[in-house]
């Protein structure tokens, strides 16, 4: 059963994986917005950072960039069959399935990194999986149809309006975000496979609050505004209007960048694992977090990974109060305490702690 | 021009450019009562329209499988598999979608045509099926609102570029102009040649910031307008004339402050008619004439001011009085969604879930059937006999259905400002509730404030979301004076039940130390008003309020107690209550928390 579960996802996979229909618009070419690109090549970078939220103003090209991020990731290596995408290289990860037939060895494939859209008014059955009808009814078996969470496995899932979407099914992808595994039982089924993916969300904050629970899990939290200087948003007009005119000609012309920029997510990944981080470092990043009373440690991890996955990018070796300046704010504006008496803005809370602690 | 003439001629000129280039410019606001104006414009519209182009009307409270595609129940029950269905919105694919009653529209219907507009198709993943179908719609939002409160979703109105305001339009202004579906076509085939100069984008960038327009979609969609302008009126490239009205019926209507230039002009409501025209600025009544005018000139900041004079008129007299005021407008609107709380038995339907009726939750037949009709082959055999039933449902196909309600929990807080408890430990009580109200805020909550004190109660602040209000008026209270507990208990109550009527859920924080000796009447009498203030906690209980009392005297009271259990509150003497603990046990009575999860 398990290996008809296996065909059936693959077949459905390649049809959700295929290329859209529409091009993209290329992430090299999105003018300004430097924090929120800078997120996410973070995240592109280290997926274990812990998703990014991207808040602010209408029309700054939130879903733009993160759909755009499809193109420019480079494509990782799966087992060829396996309806969940398992990485050959860590055998701890595997599936069920892939994991019994560990003794044999897996053919692979390199295939693009899953961007998926769960896309509002989504149902549980596809969030999750359920049982697949068509193979059921046409051959009488027990098939699993993997859910969005399996094909969003190893990539980013995308939730755009992400305070909007239903609280049953933000239960359910908090619990499979902490847990790195979706577990279902439903239909008489009773499956579970490794769900590990980066949460990406993106949403106007007048359209309402973001439960605190969710906030919390994602790693880094972006503002984005819209660009006031006349050039700046002329220059915004105009390549969205080339795009808009000749969308595959556009993007032919901006491919050595997107190239460029896939390069240097492939370097800053090979060099994570020997960037070094310095205790010294490790204890600035104690100290800004102390002085801004976040809760527990998940921001102060999250502040120096991302450091760390930043310097990475930069071709930097060593971790330095450069890199934490730049991401602090990033990492902490969402776990600050909320102090009604002081109306001052997260950021420039975050901002003054940074200039106190790290010195201007 | 008068400006119901004015306002018709935008509207018609509206019309044509959203017949012409309908995807690219994603549609138009239409602020209109029903009535023969409106009647006349979309049966206009729809003339000027190719035949087979698809024209849909959106039912308000369309649920999602109507909306966005699901399964086919007739279908897949007779063929005995899944059968989709597309939705509205994947059915008017290439065509336009009316949307009646814009303004009374959901946050997440919004929500889910503004990602249609984005993306120019349809995805869905519901009941078990993935779809995915092209949409390139446009939206024609009929926003029948009454007063600036209610708009349309501001999420949604952003990506339309175009508006139109129909009500100061009498019929007899409401002249058709000659422009005919011929001409559209013509338009329509000229327009991806139409071209573009750099000034020309700089000229819309500039004005869009200088009305403070602040989201970049609007200067693009006026680019588009523009464009459709130009291949309207027959020209290769876009001109002056096509900024201006881009400028007029994209950016205008958006402004939030007026060009610094403008401010100067003679009083707002006239400036439609004494700003005399830029030297050749048009006045296209009708079709204007077909013929190439040469781009406009390199001076970029020239063409920009001449754009931005132009539009500036086009500001509605409405908007500019607001913006003289130096009011914000447009930034407000929308973002009013608050809180929502799902419910089993209240509010607006949204949807459905898998879950077993009963328990207060309620049977969703169809999508039950739905869910149940794919298996009706399979399982046929499995039931067996003659006795079998049509359809065969079980226990993983029931879907109960969700309801969402404005969950608004209103917090009262009912503050003892007599003699005894003010002198002792009103300070701290005030504390107390400085620290519950600013929990209160990250909650989101309403408050309300009643003090009682001397011979009667007094409501200080009605419901209210401002934090600053409720503290200012915190600050303000004096202490002093009798106990008249029972009046507080009555004033509480009564809000309480305003706060439920409006389907609010009300939570009682009551602090005193329970030694009434004002009685309902405004009498003294120890005993008398300790009968009476018990009575009105009963009453209270019977309402089952969700309340805390918190007990402010130095000493802990047997008064307060036996008040706290004949109310069915929550005991909590102060001594012993940090602001944790005074956050706990007001939230441990919260029910929305909770409640949010139920269904």
């Amino acid at each position: 059963m398990r290996h008809e579960a296996a065909l059936a996802a693959s077949a459905e996979r390649g049809h959700a994986r295929g290329v859209t229909s529409r091009p993209l618009f290329p992430f090299s070419a999105i003018v300004g917005q430097d924090e929120m690109k800078l997120a996410l090549m973070i995240a592109a970078v280290d997926a274990t950072i812990g998703g990014v939220l991207v808040f602010g103003d209408r029309g700054t090209g939130k879903s733009t960039a993160v759909r755009a991020l499809a193109a420019l990731l480079p494509e990782m290596r799966v087992i060829v069959g396996c309806p969940y995408a398992c990485a050959p290289e860590r055998p701890q990860g595997l599936c069920d399935t892939c994991r019994e037939d560990s003794g044999k060895r897996h053919r692979t494939a390199l295939v693009p990194v899953p961007v998926v859209d769960l896309p509002l008014g989504a149902t549980e059955d596809r969030v999750v999986g359920a049982l697949d009808i068509e193979r059921a009814l046409a051959q009488g078996v027990k098939a699993f149809e993997p859910g969005l969470l399996a094909r969003a496995h190893r990539g980013f899932l995308y939730i755009d309006e992400v305070n909007l979407l239903e609280d049953h099914i933000v239960d359910l992808l908090l619990d499979v975000a902490a847990s790195g595994e979706n577990v279902v039982e439903r239909e008489g089924l009773s499956i579970r496979h490794p769900a590990r993916f980066v949460l990406v969300g993106s949403g106007n904050p007048e359209e309402g609050e973001l439960r605190p629970q969710l906030l919390d899990r994602f790693g880094l939290s972006v503002e984005v505004a819209t660009p006031t200087e006349l050039a700046t948003r002329v220059e915004v007009v105009r390549r969205r209007d080339a795009f808009e005119r000749d969308p595959a000609g556009f993007s032919a012309a901006w491919s050595a960048e997107e190239a460029k920029l896939r390069r240097r997510i492939v370097a800053a990944r090979r060099r994570l694992e020997d960037t070094a981080v310095p205790d010294a470092a490790i204890e600035q990043a104690a100290r800004l977090c102390i002085s801004l009373g976040t809760d527990g440690l998940r921001g102060e991890l999250t502040l120096v990974r991302a450091a760390r996955a930043l310097a990475a990018f930069e071709g930097e070796r060593t971790v330095t109060l450069a890199q934490l300046r730049r991401v602090a704010p990033s990492a902490l504006r969402h776990r600050l305490r909320r102090n009604v008496l002081d109306e001052t803005v997260s950021t420039t809370r975050v901002d003054r702690a940074i200039a106190e602690v790290f010195g201007a | 021009m008068t400006e119901p003439a004015a306002a018709w001629r935008d509207a018609t000129l509206a019309a044509a450019l959203l017949a012409v280039d309908p995807a690219g410019l994603g549609g138009i606001v239409l602020q209109a009562r029903p009535g023969p104006v409106r009647d006349r414009w979309l049966a206009w519209f729809r003339t000027l329209l190719p035949e087979a182009m698809p024209f849909r009307r959106l039912p308000p409270g369309i649920g999602d499988e109507r909306l966005l595609g699901g399964l086919d129940l007739a279908a897949t029950l007779k063929a005995g598999r899944p059968v989709a269905e597309r939705g509205v919105l994947a059915d008017a694919h290439g065509g336009l979608v009316i949307v009646p009653m814009a303004e009374r529209l959901p946050p997440t219907v919004a929500a889910r045509l503004a990602a249609v507009l984005d993306r120019r198709e349809v995805i869905a993943e519901r009941d078990g099926l993935a779809l995915r179908h092209d949409a390139a719609i446009a939206l024609v939002l009929i926003d029948e609102s009454a007063s600036e409160d209610e708009r349309c979703p501001a999420s949604l109105t952003e990506r339309l570029a175009l508006s139109a305001r129909l009500a100061p339009v009498p019929l007899g202004e409401a002249a058709l102009p000659a422009i005919t579906a011929d001409d559209i076509a013509r338009a329509r085939r000229g327009l991806g040649a139409v071209a573009v100069t750099d000034q020309a984008i700089e000229a819309l960038c500039a004005t869009a910031l200088a009305f403070g327009i602040a989201s970049l979609r609007a200067p693009s969609l006026a680019l588009a307008a523009a464009r459709a302008a130009a291949a309207l009126s027959g020209r290769s490239a876009v001109g002056e004339e096509d900024l201006i009205a881009a400028a007029r019926l994209v950016l205008a209507p958006r402004a939030t402050r007026l060009p610094a230039a403008a401010e100067d002009d003679p009083p707002p409501d006239e400036a439609p008619e004494d700003t005399p025209p830029p030297e050749d600025a048009p006045a296209p009544d009708r079709a204007p004439e077909t013929d190439d005018t040469p781009d406009p000139g390199p001076d970029a900041g020239a063409l920009a001011e001449l754009v931005l004079a132009a539009a500036a008129a086009a500001v509605p007299p409405g908007l500019l009085a607001a913006l003289a005021g130096g009011g914000p407008t447009r930034a407000v609107g929308g973002g009013k969604a608050g809180v929502a709380k799902s419910s089993k038995l209240r509010g607006v339907p949204t949807g459905t879930r898998p879950g077993m009726p009963g328990g207060g939750a309620r049977l969703a037949l169809l999508d039950t059937l739905r869910a149940a009709a794919p298996w009706q082959r399979l399982r046929r055999p499995a039931t067996g006999g003659a006795a079998q039933p049509r359809i065969s449902v079980r226990r993983d196909d029931f879907r109960i259905r969700r309801y969402r309600e404005r969950s608004e929990t209103t917090t009262i807080f009912v503050v003892d400002a007599s003699g005894s408890a003010a002198l002792a430990r009103l300070a701290e009580a005030k504390g107390a509730v400085e620290l519950l109200l600013a929990d209160c805020y990250v909650r989101r909550d309403r408050v309300a404030l009643i003090a009682f004190r001397g011979r009667a109660a007094e409501l200080l602040l009605p419901p209210t979301t401002s934090l600053v209000r409720a503290r200012r008026s915190l600050a303000a209270l004096p202490g002093g004076g009798g106990t008249p507990v029972a009046a507080g208990l009555e004033a509480a109550q009564a809000l309480a039940e305003a706060v439920l009527r409006r389907g609010g859920t009300p939570v009682l924080v009551l602090l005193t130390d329970g030694r009434a000796n004002v009685t309902r009447a405004g009498t003294g009498g120890r005993d008398v008003a300790e009968a009476d203030a018990l009575a009105a906690a009963r009453r209270i209980a019977a309402m089952r309020l969700a309340a805390v009392l918190i007990d402010t005297s130095p000493r802990p009271q047997a008064q307060a107690e036996r008040l706290a259990s004949a109310m069915g509150a929550r005991y909590l003497p102060l001594p012993y209550a940090d602001a944790g603990a005074l956050s706990r046990a007001v939230r441990t009575v919260q029910p929305a928390q909770g409640a949010a999860h139920a269904a």
